[in-house]
């Protein structure tokens, strides 16, 4: 990995895309000016020692963020309004918490059309109205022509988790099962059939969705699980790099019980883009015990979010912590990070 | 997914890769040449080298348009997107390219320029007609697949009298440079290779008949080849197949889509608009004659290197006091088959995908890039021994 240039180096596009050179900044920069014990819990989102007061059991306070960019604004499945919400809804989920309070805070160019505006805010009130969780303060700032694109969305959302839930990416173990709650892919290939510039029409729709319901139906009843974690930018490949790295372990993949929707898999085809690098914003991935692991299987099947759940690999031992693959083929390869954005390739 | 699936099979595959164990004469190797960097990302994607009998090796040839690509073109184009009247449009992979000075189009890109990826050169003609006080140029790349859709742009950007796009060519041609490579096999250079697995997509523009010198003045049989992984693993039986037979001839694998003489539209359509270069420097292999196209004088008028002369002049004195490539960068000779990325010492440290310092290591379809990728560390990982007990989904 290059060395970041603190003194000539400017931000560029990789530095957000969820690969390394994003990591590199992270952990150069904010985690290392804003170190503190919660932020070193390198998840999602952070638990805090506050107990609620009003809970009978202890539940202990958890906090996440994110900030929402997103272009086009809308979307078949959804608009950046309701994946603002479930964005971050998610992040609290991946605790095994359930989201409490919503903040919310826009940045507005000038010239955007106010009906838009309207879309969007009743698009992310009905989000918060479906999930139970009310946005209870905001913030809005508005910025010259040009020096934003429409709208930027950020939220805040915490949370309460039950004592005894202890869920992070640092708990996987060798021999843990790895299961996905459905199928990769949809909500980035989504994005990327409509940017303007492709002109590729499809019947694909965005997975944005919030998975608090799905999350609390199974969370209490398998003692074995260790690792919740929704695989939004760079995908099933990146967010199992980073448990690798976290627990200090390998992971091995079976590329035949990964769900590919067809439609996803036939665009990536065309595109040149492998569906493992590719955004999900209404999907999870869980790694348990062994010998629970058909037990979540069923449990997330059980559900309308989960149908299309499969254990789709494990954990292993690897002081290299790398993420590999047995192909469909019976061959074997690495399933690296992502280097930046995903480029197609010429031919 | 029809028509992707059935290439795919594993099933079929092992079946193939026993039939390929059970021909392969023991006691000799067998050199096999994938020219294509489509071939070679396919390789280690489906991790074929682990289905081959270890007497198939498999070289890595020059087919990846990124790779082949000498700094100097790269950095002229640079020289063009810094120019505040220029949007530079180009594919992808080219984006991340490092050209002189550690600098690329995507960080020019972040220093404000405007540089566009386009997965279409007729995208360009929108952003032309879109944005009528700038001046768009398309950085075309390529072999003989992406050479057709150039030739149809600059056509209709004619017919159109816009006076806003221009191309910068680089289109290069196959043949010429597996011409090269044989060639080097003479200069005493020793790449052995005992038969080649030409690229499907090329011929479904020229056809198989380009390929017929290969047998006839080399010795070299060609087995033309579709990407997926069933594709490979038949043109490797059939290779072998030649090889155990005494045969050497062009076969063509990728009967779904390659006829003898190639595709006539398109093959008409870039007769139209390019012609031949007398010369076209190729990283790695060097100057190489009729190896890449021009556009013809008639187009003249939309060739970025007669309308940009002045600038691309003044750029090319600047440039050619830097430096270029890394001195103990192994790429030409991993272009040429005569090195693998392993041999070269900065493979993996402090070279890697992240960080490119030669040009196989920027393209997925580059033999570096795909070792790192897929194969990296296929000594050092974990061999997995349990049987794996995946629920189907």
């Amino acid at each position: 990995m290059a060395r970041i240039d603190w003194q000539n180096g400017k931000v560029e596009m990789v530095h957000g895309s969820g690969g390394r050179a994003m990591q590199q900044l992270i952990r150069e920069l904010f985690a290392s000016e804003f170190k503190n014990e919660f932020l070193d819990q390198g998840n999602d989102g952070a638990i805090l020692p506050l107990h609620l007061p009003c809970s009978p059991d202890g539940a202990r306070l958890v906090m996440a963020t994110d900030a929402h960019v997103i272009a086009p604004l809308f979307f078949p499945g959804g608009d950046i309004g309701c994946l603002s919400v479930h964005g971050t809804l998610n992040d609290v989920a991946m605790n095994g918490a359930a989201p409490l309070y919503l903040a919310a805070a826009f940045v507005l160019e000038e010239g955007f059309p106010l009906a838009d505006l309207k879309r969007i805010v009743q698009s992310m009130a009905q989000a918060a109205r479906e999930a139970g969780v009310p946005i209870v303060t905001g913030d809005t700032k508005v910025v010259e022509r040009g020096k934003g694109d429409g709208v930027f969305i950020t939220t805040t959302a915490i949370g309460a988790v039950s004592e005894g839930v202890e869920l992070s990416g640092a708990n996987a173990r060798p021999g843990d099962k790895v299961l996905v709650s459905g199928s990769m892919g949809d909500h980035g290939v989504t994005i990327l059939s409509l940017r303007e510039s492709l002109g590729f029409e499809s019947e694909l729709q965005s997975d944005t969705q919030s998975l608090q319901e799905l999350v609390l139906s199974f969370v209490g009843r398998v003692p074995g699980l260790r690792c919740l974690r929704d695989p939004t930018r760079g995908g099933l490949a990146n967010t199992l790099n980073e448990i690798a790295q976290q627990s200090g372990v390998g992971v091995h993949l079976q590329e035949a019980a990964i769900p590919v929707k067809p439609v996803v898999a036939s665009a990536c085809e065309f595109l040149g883009l492998d569906p493992l690098y590719v955004a999900n914003e209404g999907k999870l991935i869980a790694i348990c015990a062994p010998e629970e692991a058909d037990t979540l299987l069923a449990l997330l099947r059980e559900h309308p979010k989960g149908r299309d759940a499969a254990i789709v690999g494990e954990i292993i031992e690897d002081p290299h912590h790398f993420v590999q693959m047995t192909t469909r083929f019976g061959g074997r390869r690495m399933v690296d990070w992502l280097n930046g954005e995903q480029l197609p390739r010429i031919c | 997914m029809k028509y992707v699936d059935e290439f795919r099979d594993g099933e079929l595959a092992r079946l193939l890769a026993a039939t390929i164990a059970a021909e392969v004469q023991p006691g000799r190797t067998y050199h096999l040449m994938e020219f294509c960097g489509g071939h070679t990302h396919a390789i280690f994607r489906y991790g074929l080298p682990d289905l081959l009998p270890a007497n198939i090796r498999l070289i890595h040839g020059a087919g990846c348009p990124v790779c082949v690509l000498p700094i100097a073109r790269l950095d002229m184009a640079m020289a063009l997107a810094k120019h505040p009247d220029v949007i530079l449009c180009t594919y992808g992979d080219m984006l991340r390219v490092p050209g002189s000075g550690r600098t690329s189009l995507l960080k020019i890109r972040a220093e404000g320029n405007d540089v566009r990826m386009v997965y279409s050169p007729a995208d360009c003609i929108r952003i032309a007609q879109q944005n009528p006080d700038k001046q768009v140029v398309f950085f075309a790349i390529g072999f003989e697949t992406t050479t057709p859709p150039t030739a149809v742009v600059i056509e209709q950007a004619s017919r159109l009298q816009l006076p806003n796009l221009s191309v910068f060519c680089n289109h290069v041609l196959t043949p010429a440079a597996m011409h090269g490579i044989l060639d080097t096999r003479s200069s005493g250079e020793a790449v052995r290779i005992d038969g080649f697995i030409g690229p499907a997509y090329v011929s479904t523009v020229i056809g198989s008949d380009p390929y017929e010198p290969f047998p006839a003045q080399y010795g070299t049989p060609v087995v033309i080849a579709g990407f997926e992984p069933l594709d490979v693993l038949q043109a490797v039986l059939m290779l072998v197949r030649q090889l155990n037979d005494g045969r050497c001839e062009v076969e063509n694998e990728f009967t779904r889509a390659v006829t003898h003489s190639g595709n006539h539209k398109a093959k008409a359509v870039v007769e139209q608009v390019f012609e031949l270069r007398d010369t076209f420097e190729w990283r790695g292999l060097g100057f190489m004659p009729n190896s890449a196209l021009q556009i013809r004088e008639q187009y003249r008028a939309l060739d970025a290197e007669y309308r940009f002369a002045g600038l691309l002049q003044q750029h090319a004195d600047q440039l050619s006091r830097l430096p270029q490539d890394n001195k103990a960068c192994e790429c030409p000779q991993v272009l040429r088959g005569l090195k693998n990325p392993r041999d070269c010492k900065l493979f993996d440290n402090p070279c890697t995908p992240d960080n490119p310092l030669g040009s196989c290591m920027v393209s997925s379809e580059g033999a570096c890039a795909a070792y790192y990728q897929y194969g990296r560390v296929k000594d050092r990982i974990p061999a997995v021994t349990v049987a794996p007990t995946v629920t189907e989904a």
